[in-house]
């Protein structure tokens, strides 16, 4: 006890001077979710080619362009929305954020209209060939990550819209919006392997 | 702040406890976010998982103990050694080291909880229900009587046999989804050390005076966050297969049962670093307190457990020399796992060096840490022995392999655990086990220890296989299997010790005081058991030494440290 009471005195825990806990805490989500990701795209690369029976991948699958531009660009969109908070800029803030919402949801859209093609003409499922089983869950995979996202960014819009005093909530809705970024650039990953490489 | 006596008075808003029985029950130990609280849970948990993974042990070495032995049916058999791995591994081994990085890493740097308290509790419930669903397998289909649908297909559980063709009805679902929700619990646990050490260090902590063991949390936490999700990964794509029809590990279909091997060892190499190097962490902040020296090489501990941290993510294909990879990839494989060996050798080096020409006071967490310096030096040894690959190819799958990583396990992880637990529980209690029974614990266990597991590497070598249920007279491996199981024995009451030992200690016990063991770090700074909040006043420290500081001022530490 005489030790403990002479310990320095000094005053609580200041956040400026340390790192920001849950900026620290996403980079380390980031870093699970890369190897995640990196487990399935492995797997995608090493199965290309080994469908013993079609469809094969040149045969159904063409590159979703739009799709593509809207999620980049809801990156963009994100960012201006941070920006409009942090200049506490209540209808800039929404504006963006909805738009985000609206891109991130057209992408999705995207996804749903190329799936429902590929099962109901192609007759392609997860259970057709090594392509269909490695395809579904890279894909869907990414999209489940776009679904969180977005189920995040409505969830702030509609607290914004309620009335909440989101400025006060920057850094979180920052952290939020890096998580987005990430799922972003999983996308030119995934692009990369299913419609560049994998064709 | 400075106004707040030390510790904060009764009645304080900030102490303000629910009244009655339950309620602070349910507060303590249901709905806490208290990371030592949590701590002690995830250990308690651990403990008791260790009870029962441990009578899988014994039932298996019972079943082996004569040649054509009966005592276990071959199905039995299987569901045996499969839960006594899964469990040892993902519900002792993983909830131990959450537990003690909950209880330290936020009193060592002086701080009040973790950073994402709730979180830790996620964690926490998450790793208990995982072990709850594994366990609940017992009960499904048939019953206790036939241990009903326990998972039977390894701790591994190599494709294909894990296919729905192979494998069906729900054992190996359990085994999936039990081990997906704990690895969850894990994850988040990682990311909770990580932020909790990167963001919360009291004033004047400096990365380079944090505590060693904090340190080595921190490396076990980014191998988590990098090497658990192979394994997630291939579990969903398990799931997949069995489920949705996949062909991910369906060699009927182009899929590829080798690759299931790759994911897994993935994760499973670096898993058994994550197993070892929190007890390494314990080594470390034990041997210098009982050798009177700070600890030799700091700078070089520190760096060697980031190499260990690194290298081991590279290593996993030594599991796989059997499969037949090509001679590029064995190479390659063999001389990673032998670069493993260096740093570990630097912190063996170390740790003699630093109780070389000390004041050793040979207590019972001390006596943990000499054996343990023996015992792995001889498990790294059989350890850099399997990494030759045409070796490899002669003894892999054989007893040689399982007496060596119970070497590493047993020899060196558990005798560590025991010192951190002797080494700590005064600090989490407030009493002193006993130093009479701890060593008779101790020689039990070590004696118990080499019985059981020195044989078996002489059956390994004279070629008897893992995973078989029985083997016929005449190969000259009765008489070592036979003392082995008698082994197993001489444990168990080294074990059945340790458990009265804990409980009447924890009546009993001498009143341990806020420093018994006159250590340095901060955690020995508040009093025992810690209060809720850890430190009234958040402490300020100058060197990697703050206590020594405290109780030495006319020759600090800080004035001969680097910073």
């Amino acid at each position: 006890m005489s030790i403990a009471a002479s310990l320095p005195i000094t005053a609580i825990h200041d956040e400026a001077r340390n790192l920001d806990r849950g900026k620290v805490g996403l980079i380390c989500l980031i870093l699970t979710e890369i190897s995640l990701f990196s487990i399935f795209v492995t797997a995608y690369l090493f199965f290309i080619g080994k469908s013993a029976t079609g469809p094969q991948p040149a045969d159904v699958l063409t590159v979703p362009i739009w799709a593509t531009i809207c999620l980049l660009s809801s990156s963009v969109t994100a960012e201006l929305a941070v920006r409009g908070l942090r200049a506490n800029a209540k209808g800039r803030f929404q504006l963006f954020l909805g738009l985000t919402i609206l891109l991130g949801a057209e992408f999705l859209r995207q996804t749903a209209m190329e799936w429902n093609k590929l099962i109901n003409t192609d007759h392609l499922t997860i259970a057709t060939n090594v392509f269909g089983t490695t395809f579904y869950s890279l894909v869907g995979l990414h999209a489940t990550h776009v679904v969180i996202g977005l189920l995040l960014l409505l969830l702030v819009l509609l607290l914004s819209l309620g009335g909440a005093q989101m400025h006060k909530h920057e850094r979180r809705f920052e952290i939020l919006s890096w998580y987005w970024h990430f799922v972003d650039v999983v996308w030119i990953v995934v692009f990369t392997v299913v419609y560049v490489i994998g064709l | 702040m400075a106004s707040i006596s030390y510790p904060i008075e009764e009645g304080h808003p900030a102490v303000r406890k629910r009244a009655g029985f339950w309620a602070s029950f349910v507060d303590e130990w249901i709905f806490t976010v208290d990371h030592k609280h949590l701590g002690l849970m995830y250990i308690i948990i651990a403990l008791l998982f260790f009870v029962a993974s441990g009578l899988q042990g014994a039932l298996i070495r019972i079943q082996l103990m004569y040649p054509n032995n009966d005592f276990l049916s071959p199905q039995v058999f299987n569901r045996m050694f499969t839960m006594h791995g899964t469990t040892m591994v993902f519900f002792v081994g993983m909830p131990f080291i959450a537990g003690l990085a909950n209880y330290l890493v936020p009193l060592m740097i002086g701080t009040r909880d973790m950073a994402f308290p709730r979180l830790n509790a996620l964690g926490f419930w998450l790793t208990l229900f995982g072990g709850i669903l594994l366990y609940s397998s017992y009960f499904a289909w048939t019953g206790p009587a036939g241990t009903g649908s326990a998972p039977d297909v390894g701790w591994f559980a190599y494709a294909p046999l894990t296919e729905k063709a192979f494998s069906p009805g729900s054992s190996t679902d359990f085994w999936i989804l039990s081990i997906l929700m704990s690895s969850t619990g894990s994850t988040v646990t990682a990311i909770n050390i990580l932020a909790t050490a990167l963001c919360l260090r009291c004033k004047g902590m400096t990365l380079a005076r944090m505590p060693l063991l904090v340190w080595m949390f921190c490396v076990v936490s980014f191998q988590i966050l990098v090497a658990l999700p192979p394994l997630t990964a291939a579990q969903v794509m398990l799931l997949f297969d069995r489920f949705l029809g996949a062909h991910f590990f369906d060699t009927n279909a182009t899929g590829d049962a080798v690759l299931w091997r790759h994911f897994f060892w993935l994760f499973g190499h670096p898993e058994v670093y994550i197993l070892i190097i929190p007890g390494f962490a314990c080594v470390t902040e034990i041997i210098p307190v009982f050798a009177r020296k700070p600890i030799f090489g700091r700078a070089a501990m520190i760096g060697a457990s980031v190499s260990i941290g690194v290298i081991s993510l590279g290593v996993w294909a030594h599991h796989m020399y059997t499969v037949g990879l090509p001679s590029r990839a064995n190479i390659f494989f063999a001389v990673a796992t032998m670069l493993v060996g260096v740093p570990t050798g630097i912190k063996i080096f170390n740790w003699i060096a630093t109780m070389w020409g000390g004041r050793i006071r040979l207590r019972t967490p001390m006596l943990w840490c000499t054996a343990f310096l023996f015992q792995f030096l001889l498990a790294g040894l059989t350890g850099i022995m399997l990494a030759v690959a045409p070796f490899d190819w002669q003894l892999g799958n054989s007893y040689f392999v399982v007496a060596h990583f119970h070497y590493t396990l047993i020899g060196g992880l558990l005798c560590t655990l025991f010192a951190g637990v002797y080494y700590w529980f005064p600090k989490a209690t407030g009493r002193m086990l006993s130093e009479t029974l701890g060593k008779w614990h101790f020689w039990l266990l070590i004696i118990g220890f080499h019985v059981t597991f020195d044989p078996l590497h002489f059956a390994g070598l004279l070629g008897m296989p893992r995973r078989i249920y029985t083997y016929p007279a005449g190969r000259g491996w009765e008489g070592f299997n036979l003392f082995s199981t008698w082994g197993v024995a001489i444990q168990a009451v080294a074990i059945l010790i340790f458990v009265w030992n804990v409980l009447d200690s924890l009546i009993r016990g001498q009143k341990a005081g806020n420093d018994p063991w006159d250590a340095w770090t901060l955690e020995w700074g508040t009093t025992s058991p810690p209060p809720e909040y850890n430190f009234a006043v958040l402490p300020e420290v100058r060197s990697s030494r703050p206590l020594w500081d405290l109780k030495h001022p006319e020759d600090p530490d800080w004035k001969y440290e680097q910073s």
